[in-house]
């Protein structure tokens, strides 16, 4: 670990490189944590500089490829022109039981295919035409969504109008979801514009049918590469019941009768802390947080949520966590000599720059940076918790600074994304891909762990490292 | 009357279901096509210290790069200049401004690339306009060329992206040749500009460079990122890995002629060739996929340079006649289904045909009017190809359709054909762009004598593993 004045001036030399002006925002991004210093936070959520090379995506991609996409029974359409929803097809791993095609839409792109007479004339009468299409072709469909891409809040569509219409027309509700790309800085409003779509056409259309005591829903895990699956495990293993996931390999009808549930238990805050509070405040149904990551945290989680139920699952959480710690000692005595003492730098976004630094201490690996995509100040507050003096945060970290971080630090495994896993490949970096498990996973829940554990060590000990340098140019040669 | 989960199970197979889904209009379900500013940033990533930036929405712009990475298991490094709704109401002068300094700055290029994302295009920005302001505030030095074309996603497709960014690009690097220099001018008139067109296996570039040297013809490719898309792995990261040098970009006029490897994607840029640079001859033809369409791509290189085929060629054309006569019960009768862009899914049914093997299901999302008559052209011309229908302008659900009510063999075309091929239980051989689900494939050639045995030994391999697979205890054979 750095200290904190080694920290200081090396964010202060990648800033030398930067303009004036974008030097001055951009160093309000960046800090080394330092307990004691409680103004040392970084900025967050504001507008990424143009030109630098920014990982971030748009208010799209959080409301049709986080939040909307996931929930399997609704055909998404992706409305405007064909690239969103060509890149966001089938490309975050949410993993759905169902017939595809049938009952299952999660892996289509059903798109509008704008061209410049819908820019000139307007799509919502075209838009009407798909929605009838759509309901004769897919008649299991149970709801439609209609994400809108950039051209439509610019052109003026009135897809609410069409919307409202045709929920009369074919009975089922047709949501309108103004996430146009330009909107916000981030993936970030899109999922708070998500989430209020949710909340204004779906949230309590429904009853719960056999309620019982122990009903809770599933916030925030879309299953990518099966998390959900696992985390449903996990907390039915306990005695819960999880009646509801939000949304991975959700049902319309999940998010229709969450709010009859007892309990919100939230995994990925960032997106989707914001039905929880609206689900506090209209229906006085309370929420809590929970970490899926490591043996330490789901244990942490499960003992959190016996205290909000009763003896009988306070007694299953401690038999639960006794059972499962004998195969998770196990996992750690087998990894921990492999990856133990290696320093990771993670960059991502949602709620994986903290919580996963949990699942690498459990493995004695330590993280000496840490950043979030589109993470807001309450996201770096609650990161506090997880590190330690020393660590270096960047916020919207551009792809020039994530590289001399990298390599004025030298962290033994990079953690991040598509976009960064070759860069730091080429430079011969162990890494892996945070957002979709490097097409791994399960990494939630007891399961997971041994899953993440393994995936770890092949990425730091995989042979093939040693094959970068060729024996002629290796030292002493 | 509801229908259950079984009964549409059933109904989404038939010819009744068929009906219903060729007669829509509206809607356009899994198009095997991705948009314009995806083409032009592959169109840049060619050119050497070049930046591709996307003037628009941010969000365009980490798609783009998510998907080349994914497909070649590369970096990629294209800038957005991050419009918001500030910028949707006073437009984005202010982003290109400090969005060039940036990117100047920090990533030093000698090039900026620039296209659009579909927000710039809708509020109307002026590049010209707004790329002179940036020069005069100093954002970037008066001489650091800013080729910019417009690639809205709501015309044509990524290939059109491609063409009009290429266009772009090579307009601006010709407008900065010295008319006096000549100082290469014997050595260059030898030389043959190669245009890939939108070209999603790096191989291919270096199998053409291959048979070229084996003729004795120089060559430049206009833009070469195999470099950039296939760079080695040495322990450093380098942002710029290759490409076209700008200095022969710019003096590529003067060279002997230009061909492009593929129509569709190259039209305009073509045409602007054609049409201002002065005696330099340049067309385009299909892909050289297969034997035929790679002796045609010969002979028309063997003329325009005026060097005959070299009998070293002939021997290496002749290996891969051995290899596709060695196969040839294999694939002769066997039925296809092929979808992708234009000139690929050509070049692809050419091979076919020639293999006699039969196209059946001929589907592109994208197709000009000349485009459908060449191919309609392509499949009288064997007997063959009487069987197969061309849907140009068609989608992946509209395949599945086929599929399940015309059975074929064996489906061609990229990644997003798996779950129709799963649910018609046929093989798909990957062949374009993007595949996101297979190893290594950009990596070998699909075009010129080695790709024709590619294509051989993907697809009778496949066949023949389903064979092994399937066969009962009797007919599982040594020897087949």
């Amino acid at each position: 670990m750095l200290t904190i004045e080694e920290g200081k001036k090396i964010i202060e030399e990648v800033l030398e490189a930067y303009p004036e002006k974008t030097k001055l925002k951009r160093e309000k991004h960046l800090a080394v944590h330092e307990e004691a210093c409680s103004t040392c936070g970084v900025k967050s959520n504001v507008k990424s500089a143009p030109g630098v090379m920014t990982a971030r995506g748009c208010a799209y991609a959080g409301s049709k490829g986080v939040v909307w996409g996931p929930i399997k029974d609704v055909v998404h359409i992706s409305h405007g022109p064909v690239g969103c929803g060509h890149y966001s097809w089938s490309t975050r791993r949410n993993l759905a039981d169902g017939i595809v095609g049938v009952n299952n839409f999660v892996p289509f792109h059903f798109t509008s295919d704008f061209q410049e007479r819908d820019i000139v004339f307007g799509g919502d009468k075209k838009l009407e035409k798909i929605i009838h299409e759509i309901n004769g072709l897919f008649p299991l469909n149970n709801g439609l969504s209609i994400q809108s891409e950039c051209p439509v809040g610019l052109i003026g569509d009135d897809i609410e109008a069409v919307a409202k219409k045709t929920t009369k027309d074919i009975g089922k509700p047709v949501v309108p979801v103004r996430c146009e790309g330009f909107r916000g800085v981030s993936q970030s409003l899109g999922h708070h514009i998500a989430n209020d779509a949710i909340r204004d056409h779906i949230i309590g259309t429904k009853k719960l049918d056999n309620k019982t005591k122990y009903d809770i829903a599933l916030i925030g895990d879309y299953n990518i590469g099966g998390d959900a699956w696992e985390a449903k495990k996990l907390l039915e293993e306990v005695g819960l019941k999880v009646r509801s996931i939000w949304s991975g390999d959700a049902t319309l009808e999940m998010l229709q009768t969450a709010p009859d549930v007892k309990l919100n238990v939230i995994h990925c805050y960032r997106s989707m802390n914001y039905i929880c509070r609206h689900m506090e405040e209209t229906y006085g149904i309370p929420w809590v947080e929970i970490n899926l990551f490591g043996p330490t945290k789901v244990a942490e989680s499960l003992r959190k949520l016996g205290e909000l139920f009763d003896d009988h699952i306070k007694a299953n959480v401690e038999k639960a966590i006794e059972k499962n710690m004998i195969a998770m000692e196990k996992t750690i005595e087998k990894y921990k000599p492999r990856v133990g003492g290696k320093k990771v730098m993670l960059y991502v976004g949602g709620l994986r720059p903290r919580h996963t630094i949990g699942a690498f201490e459990d493995l004695g690996m330590e993280v000496v940076g840490t950043g979030y995509e589109f993470g807001h100040k309450d996201d770096y507050e609650r990161t506090k918790d997880y590190i330690k003096d020393g660590v270096i945060i960047y916020d919207d970290v551009t792809a020039y600074e994530f590289e001399e971080f990298v390599k004025k630090i030298n962290p033994d495994l990079v953690a991040s994304g598509i976009k960064e896993k070759y860069v730091f490949q080429k430079m011969g970096k162990p890494f892996r891909q945070m957002h979709s498990w490097d097409y791994s996973g399960p990494y939630h829940g007891w399961g997971g762990f041994e899953i993440f554990s393994r995936d770890m060590d092949m990425a730091l000990n995989s042979p093939t490292w040693q094959l970068v340098t060729p024996k002629w140019r290796q030292a002493g040669k | 009357m509801t229908k259950t989960v079984e009964e549409v199970k059933e109904w989404i197979n038939t010819e009744e279901y068929k009906e219903l889904n060729f007669k829509r209009e509206a809607v356009v379900i899994n198009p095997p096509k991705a948009c314009q500013p995806l083409g032009a940033i592959f169109a840049a990533s060619g050119f050497e210290k070049t930046l591709p930036y996307v003037h628009g929405s941010q969000g365009c712009t980490a798609y783009f790069r998510s998907n080349l990475s994914r497909h070649y298991r590369e970096p990629f490094s294209t800038v957005s200049d991050s419009m918001t709704e500030d910028a949707a109401v006073f437009g984005g002068l202010n982003n290109i401004i400090e969005g060039l300094r940036n990117a100047h700055v920090l990533y030093q290029p000698s090039l900026i690339a620039m296209s659009t994302s579909c927000m710039a295009e809708v509020i109307g920005d002026d590049l010209n306009a707004f790329i002179g302001q940036a020069r005069e505030k100093g954002s970037i030095p008066e001489d650091l060329p800013i080729p910019f074309a417009h690639t809205p996603s709501f015309v044509g497709s990524h290939i059109t992206g491609y063409d009009s960014m290429l266009k772009a690009i090579l307009e601006n690097l010709h407008k900065r040749q010295k008319k006096t220099t000549s100082v290469k001018g014997s050595e260059r008139t030898s030389l043959i500009n190669i245009i890939p067109g939108f070209d999603p296996h790096v191989a291919n570039i270096r199998e053409i460079q291959y048979m070229l040297g084996i003729m004795g013809i120089k060559n430049l490719i206009l833009a070469d990122n195999s470099d950039v898309l296939d760079s080695p792995l040495t322990g450093e990261y380098a942002m710029y890995t290759g490409g076209t040098p700008l200095e022969d970009a710019i003096d590529a006029s003067k060279n002997h002629g230009t061909i492009a490897l593929q129509k569709n994607s190259t039209m305009n840029t073509i045409k602007y060739i054609q049409e201002e640079w002065e005696n330099h001859p340049a067309f385009n033809m299909y892909p050289p996929m297969g034997i035929k369409l790679t002796d045609d791509f010969v002979e028309k290189i063997s003329d325009l340079a005026g060097i005959s085929v070299s009998k070293e060629l002939e021997k290496y054309r002749g290996r891969a006649v051995d290899a596709a006569t060695d196969a040839h019960q294999y694939i002769h009768g066997k039925r296809f289904a092929v979808f992708g862009d234009p000139d690929e899914v050509y070049g692809i049914v050419s091979f076919l045909l020639e293999m006699g093997g039969e196209p059946i299901h001929v589907l592109t999302a994208t197709g000009s009017k000349t485009f459908k008559r060449e191919m309609e052209l392509l499949l009288a011309s064997s007997p063959h190809g009487q069987g197969a229908k061309l849907y140009a302008g068609f989608d992946l659900w509209h395949m599945r359709s086929l599929l399940m009510t015309d059975p074929v063999d064996m489906m061609i075309g990229d990644s997003h054909g798996k779950w129709a091929a799963r649910d018609a239980n046929i093989p798909l051989i990957r062949i374009g762009y993007p595949i996101v689900d297979r190893v290594n494939m950009h990596r070998y050639p699909v075009i010129g004598y080695q790709g024709a045995i590619n294509m051989i030994t993907w697809i009778v391999n496949a066949f023949l593993e389903e064979l092994d697979r399937n066969s009962d205890d009797a007919h599982f054979e040594l020897l087949r």
